[in-house]
């Protein structure tokens, strides 16, 4: 009964804080909201036994991703626009509708077939969560485990190289000024 | 004993509001921040049925999903940076060019 309440506060305030985050039009709050959303994914995760796993979004998710995110936003100081959703938003809505429609509709018509496996809830309790997690990261997926490393390395030189040369121009091709981000600009050069 | 079918929907609500942001946003900061919330809801439903199997491939798989977030982060907001010294806008509707 308790874990049945913590799922609906930790899901509704998930699902809240997302949709705040889309329809906020201030870009800084949307983040914020995005934050709440993370860190009550991550009660979600421990309902589910996975303590590391929570641990890791709130470190990663929370910590590093979303700082990223709002330095970057500091970085452009967008002002507020006053249209920030598409002309189609209408159509964009009826399609996250009917996606959301088809998605309940299929989850619930789909039986599972798969046995269950070895790892109970209490079999992970007695030897830790991390460490059964780390048993199988370096065992049985020690070759996705070096791929992601990679994928890290260059994710970083990807980085440095995209975004740490060259000067911002004054304008665009073709002479054309976004209004809203011409402070910006003169801010920067 | 929550269920497995209410975490699988808490997912799905994420997915198709993360679905949504895509779609109806014009900035393209947000929209980045959108597929965040997409592969949130991909992770909530791996851990889900992780723990109801009993298997622990599926909380490797949300690992490999956070160094795949992580790394596309770094490469998308670098991308942005970029685009933005020539464009000088985020607004995806002006962002219309392979090349200039």
């Amino acid at each position: 009964m308790v874990a049945q309440l913590l799922f609906f506060y930790f899901g509704g305030m998930a699902v809240a804080g997302a949709v705040v985050a889309i329809f906020n039009a201030n870009l800084v709050y949307s983040a914020l909201a995005l934050l709440m959303t993370f860190i009550h994914i991550a009660g979600i995760y421990i309902l589910l036994n996975a303590e590391f796993i929570a641990a890791v979004q709130i470190i990663v998710y929370a910590g590093a991703i979303l700082v990223t995110y709002v330095f970057v936003l500091m970085l452009f100081n967008p002002e507020q626009e006053k249209r920030y959703f598409h002309k189609q938003y209408k159509i964009g809505g009826f399609l996250g509708a009917a996606l959301l429609f088809l998605m309940l509709f299929a989850g619930f018509k789909t039986e599972i077939l798969s046995q269950a496996g070895p790892m109970t809830a209490e079999s992970i309790q007695e030897i830790g969560h991390t460490r059964a997690i780390g048993m199988a990261l370096f065992t049985d997926f020690i070759f996705p485990f070096e791929i992601a490393s990679l994928i890290l390395l260059v994710a970083m030189f990807g980085a440095i190289v995209l975004a740490g040369r060259g000067k911002i121009r004054k304008r665009g091709p073709g002479g054309r000024v976004d209004l809203s981000s011409r402070n910006v600009t003169k801010e920067a050069s | 004993m929550i269920p497995l079918e209410w975490y699988i929907t808490l997912g799905f609500f994420l997915f198709s509001i993360g679905v949504v942001g895509v779609l109806i946003r014009r900035n393209i900061i947000m929209v980045l921040l959108s597929i965040e919330l997409i592969l949130n809801s991909a992770n909530i439903t791996f851990v889900a049925y992780s723990n109801y199997h009993q298997i622990i491939t599926g909380q490797m798989m949300v690992f490999f999903i956070l160094t795949m977030a992580a790394a596309e982060v770094a490469l998308g907001l670098a991308l942005v940076i970029a685009l933005f010294r020539v464009k000088t806008t985020l607004n995806v509707d002006q962002i219309n060019l392979l090349k200039w």
